[in-house]
C-alpha cells in the first residue's frame, strides 16, 4: 500500500475518533435548555466527521484514480537523502523547546544555532561561534526591546 | 471614493508605513529568491512581528509587501540559476536562464521588473475599480449566503489548487475545519474535543499551524535534499538597459497578460503559479511564427508574459480577501489570520467600517511596486549575494524563526512541541503529495464557516434555509458542480482513453 493511502487509513481513524466523540459523548454534557435550540455544539463536527469518513474512504479504496507520480523528494527512496541531518535537527528542535524556559534565551538559541550547523557538516568553529552569539544577541534585543516580548535572557538559578 | 483615496494616501504615506513597505518589500526579496521557501513560508515567518505592530494596516501594508517582495525576489533566482524560489516564478525560468545564459541577464531582470512593476500596477487599478463594487454587492448577503459561499471557496480551492486529485485535497480541507472546531467556539463557549488538555482550551495557534504546514517541511526538504545553489551562475549582471523596440514588442504581451492575470488571481485555489504558466502559454500561442521559436529560447516576450501574469494575479487574490473576506489562496488565508489576530475582520464591511485599512493596502500596493521597480533593481546584483550564503547557516536559521514565531505568539513552550509535531505530519503529507494548503485555509475559515452555518440554522430553526434562499442553493449547487467536474472530467478521458485501447 502507497503512503497516502496509510495516511488515508490514519486520517479515517482520526474521523472516526472525531465522529465518535461528536455523536454519542458530547452531547451528553449539553445542558436541557440548550436542546430546544436548533443547532448543537455537535450539529457541525457531526456533519465534518462524515464528510471525513467518506473521502478518507474514497482515498483508501482508491476510487479515485490517478497516475502514481514522483514529487519533489521520493519517499520511498528516503535512505538516498540527508535523513539523518532532517532527524538531528528535528530533535534538536524538541531540545531546544524544552531547554528554552530552564536554560535561558540566550544560552539555548546560540546552542541551537552553534549545534545546527554542526549537524548539516559545518566545522568551522571560528565563524559558527560567533556568528551563532551575534545573532542571538541581536535576537534578543529585537524581541525584547523593540516588540516587548519578555524572554527570560538567563537560566533561571543566575536570576535571568 | 475620492474620499477613501485620501484616507488611503494619508495612510500610506505617513512615516510608519512607508518604511513598512520598504523593508517588507526588501525582506520579501531577499528571502524569496532563495530557493525552496515560498510566499507563505515567509508570510508566515513575517506574522508575529506583523501582528506585535498592533496596528493593522501597518501589518497588512508590510505582509502585502513580503508577499510581492517574495514573487519578485523568486524570478531573480529563476532567471539567474533557473532555480525558482517560488512556484509562481517557473515560468520565468523557461525564458528568463537562457537569456542569463547568452549573458543578457541584465536585460532579462530589467524585463521581468518591469513587467512585475505593470502587472502589480494595473492590478492595482483593476483592484481600485472591482473591490468597491464587488463589496457592495456582497452587503446584500445573509449568513446562509455567507455559509454557502465559504463552501464554494473552500470547494474551489480543492478543485483546482490541488495536484489533481480532488479527494485528497478535500480530506486536507476537512481536516482543517475539523481542526478549527478543536477549543472553545465563539457560539457556545464550551470547550469541545480538547480531550481535558487545557493548552488545547483556547484551539491550535494559527501561526504554528502556518510554521508547521509551510515552513518546516519546506525547510525540512532543503536539509533533505539540498539544491545547489552555486549552478553556472553567470556571474556579473550588467547593461540592464532595453532598447525601444524590446520595449514596444513586450507592450501588448504586458497589458493582456495584467487583465488575464488579475482576474486569474481573483478566483479562489487559481492564483500567480496558474496564472504565469497560462499567460506564457497564451502568449505563446498568439506569437507570430519566428517569435515562436524564439519561446524556450529566450524570448523577451517569454519572460515578460508570466512575469507580468504573476505579479497581477498576487493583486487579483485580494479581491476576495478584502471584498469577502474568503481567501483564495494560502498566501491570503496567511493574512486573513494575521488581520483576524488583530481584530480586524475583513469583508464587506471593511470598506464602510475601517476605510483606512482598505484603502491604505491599496495605496501601498503602488508604492511597493514602485519601490520593487527603483529600488531593488539596482540594488539586485547586491542582492543576489544572499544566495551564496552557505545553506549550513541558512537552514538552521531558518528553523529557529519559525520557533521563535511560535513561541512569540503564544507564550508557551509547549506550542513548540506543537510546531514540531504538525511540522513532521506536515511533511509525510507533502511526501504522499497530499496539498498542504486548503488545510490552512479550511482551519482559518472553520470559525466563521461554523458561525455563519449556526446562526443560518437559528434562523431559519433548522436547514431549511437552504431551500428556502435561492442564491445559497444555487451557491451549493455550484460548489458540488466544482467539485464533481474534475472526476467526471477524469473519468470520461479515461472511458475515452480505454475505448482508444480496444478499438485498437
Amino acid at each position: 500500500m502507497a503512503l497516502d493511502r496509510w495516511i488515508a487509513l490514519i486520517l479515517l481513524g482520526i474521523c472516526m475518533a472525531y465522529g465518535y466523540a461528536a455523536w454519542f459523548t458530547m452531547d451528553a454534557q449539553l445542558a436541557p435548555f440548550m436542546r430546544r435550540n436548533p443547532i448543537w455544539p455537535s450539529t457541525f463536527p457531526k456533519v465534518l466527521s462524515i464528510l471525513g469518513i467518506a473521502m478518507s474512504l474514497i482515498i483508501l479504496l482508491g476510487l479515485e484514480k490517478s497516475e502514481e507520480k514522483i514529487g519533489e523528494i521520493d519517499y520511498r527512496r528516503l535512505g538516498d537523502y540527508h535523513i539523518g541531518q532532517a532527524l538531528f535537527l528535528l530533535g534538536l528542535m524538541v531540545v531546544y523547546a524544552l531547554l528554552l524556559r530552564p536554560a535561558g534565551f540566550l544560552i539555548s538559541t546560540s546552542g541551537f544555532l552553534i549545534l545546527g550547523s554542526f549537524i548539516l557538516g559545518e566545522r568551522k568553529w571560528h565563524i559558527m561561534v560567533p556568528t551563532a552569539v551575534i545573532a542571538t544577541l541581536f535576537v534578543w534585543y529585537l524581541v525584547q526591546q523593540v516588540l516587548g516580548i519578555y524572554m527570560r535572557p538567563l537560566p533561571g538559578f543566575i536570576g535571568g | 471614493m475620492l474620499e477613501g483615496l485620501l484616507i488611503g494616501l494619508q495612510t500610506a504615506f505617513s512615516l510608519q508605513n512607508l518604511l513598512m513597505v520598504i523593508g517588507g518589500c526588501l525582506i520579501g526579496t531577499f528571502i524569496g529568491m532563495l530557493p525552496g521557501l515560498g510566499p507563505m513560508s515567509i508570510i508566515a515567518i513575517m506574522i508575529p512581528v506583523a501582528i506585535s505592530l498592533g496596528d493593522p494596516s501597518a501589518a497588512l501594508i508590510l505582509l502585502a509587501g513580503v508577499y510581492y517582495g517574495a514573487i519578485f525576489g523568486g524570478s531573480t533566482s529563476s532567471i539567474l540559476l533557473n532555480a525558482p524560489g517560488v512556484a509562481g516564478t517557473v515560468a520565468s525560468s523557461f525564458d528568463g536562464y537562457p537569456m542569463a545564459r547568452q549573458g543578457k541577464a541584465g536585460k532579462a531582470l530589467t524585463i521581468a521588473a518591469i513587467a512585475s512593476f505593470s502587472g502589480g500596477f494595473i492590478g492595482a487599478l483593476l483592484l481600485m475599480v472591482f473591490a468597491p463594487a464587488l463589496s457592495s454587492v456582497a452587503l446584500l448577503f445573509h449568513s446562509a449566503e455567507y455559509f454557502a459561499l465559504m463552501v464554494v471557496g473552500l470547494s474551489a480551492i480543492a478543485a483546482f489548487a490541488g495536484t489533481g486529485q480532488v479527494a485528497k485535497a478535500l480530506l486536507m480541507t476537512l481536516l482543517g475545519l475539523i481542526m478549527a472546531t478543536v477549543g472553545e467556539g465563539a457560539l457556545f463557549n464550551l470547550p469541545r474535543f480538547t480531550m481535558g488538555i487545557m493548552d488545547l482550551q483556547s484551539g491550535f495557534g494559527f501561526i504554528t499551524l502556518a510554521m508547521a504546514m509551510f515552513a518546516l517541511p519546506e525547510a525540512l526538504f532543503l536539509v533533505l535534499k539540498p539544491k545547489d545553489l552555486s549552478g553556472e551562475n553567470s556571474g556579473e549582471i550588467k547593461d540592464l538597459r532595453i532598447s525601444r523596440a524590446e520595449a514596444k514588442s513586450i507592450a501588448p504581451v504586458i497589458g493582456r497578460q495584467s487583465l488575464q492575470g488579475f482576474f486569474i488571481g481573483v478566483l479562489p485555489g487559481a492564483g500567480a503559479t496558474i496564472a504565469s504558466f497560462l499567460g506564457y502559454a497564451v502568449e505563446r500561442n498568439i506569437a507570430t511564427k519566428e517569435e515562436q521559436d524564439e519561446f524556450g529560447k529566450g524570448s523577451i516576450k517569454g519572460l515578460a508574459a508570466p512575469e507580468t501574469a504573476n505579479n497581477a494575479a498576487c493583486t487579483g487574490s485580494f479581491v476576495p480577501l478584502l471584498t469577502l473576506g474568503i481567501p483564495g489562496s494560502g498566501t491570503t488565508a496567511i493574512l486573513l489570520g494575521a488581520l483576524l489576530a488583530l481584530n480586524v475582520t475583513p469583508g464587506p464591511r471593511l470598506m464602510i467600517d475601517e476605510p483606512q485599512i482598505f484603502w491604505a493596502v491599496i495605496m501601498s500596493m503602488f508604492i511597493g511596486n514602485l519601490i520593487l521597480l527603483i529600488l531593488n533593481l539596482p540594488l539586485i546584483p547586491y542582492i543576489a549575494k544572499v544566495l551564496s550564503v552557505p545553506r549550513n547557516y541558512l537552514i538552521p536559521f531558518i528553523l529557529f524563526f519559525t520557533l521563535m514565531g511560535a513561541y512569540i505568539g503564544q507564550n508557551n513552550a509547549t506550542e513548540l512541541l506543537l510546531l514540531v509535531a504538525f511540522g513532521i505530519c506536515a511533511t509525510a503529507l507533502k511526501f504522499a503529495d497530499y496539498p498542504l494548503a486548503p488545510l490552512l485555509i479550511g482551519f482559518i475559515l472553520g470559525g466563521m464557516l461554523e458561525d455563519n452555518f449556526s446562526r443560518s440554522m437559528q434562523l431559519y430553526d433548522g436547514i431549511a434555509f437552504i431551500w428556502e434562499r435561492p442564491m445559497t442553493l444555487g451557491l451549493l449547487v455550484i460548489a458540488a458542480f466544482l467539485v464533481l467536474l474534475p472526476s467526471y472530467r477524469a473519468r470520461r478521458a479515461r472511458a475515452r482513453q480505454d475505448g482508444v485501447a480496444d478499438g485498437d
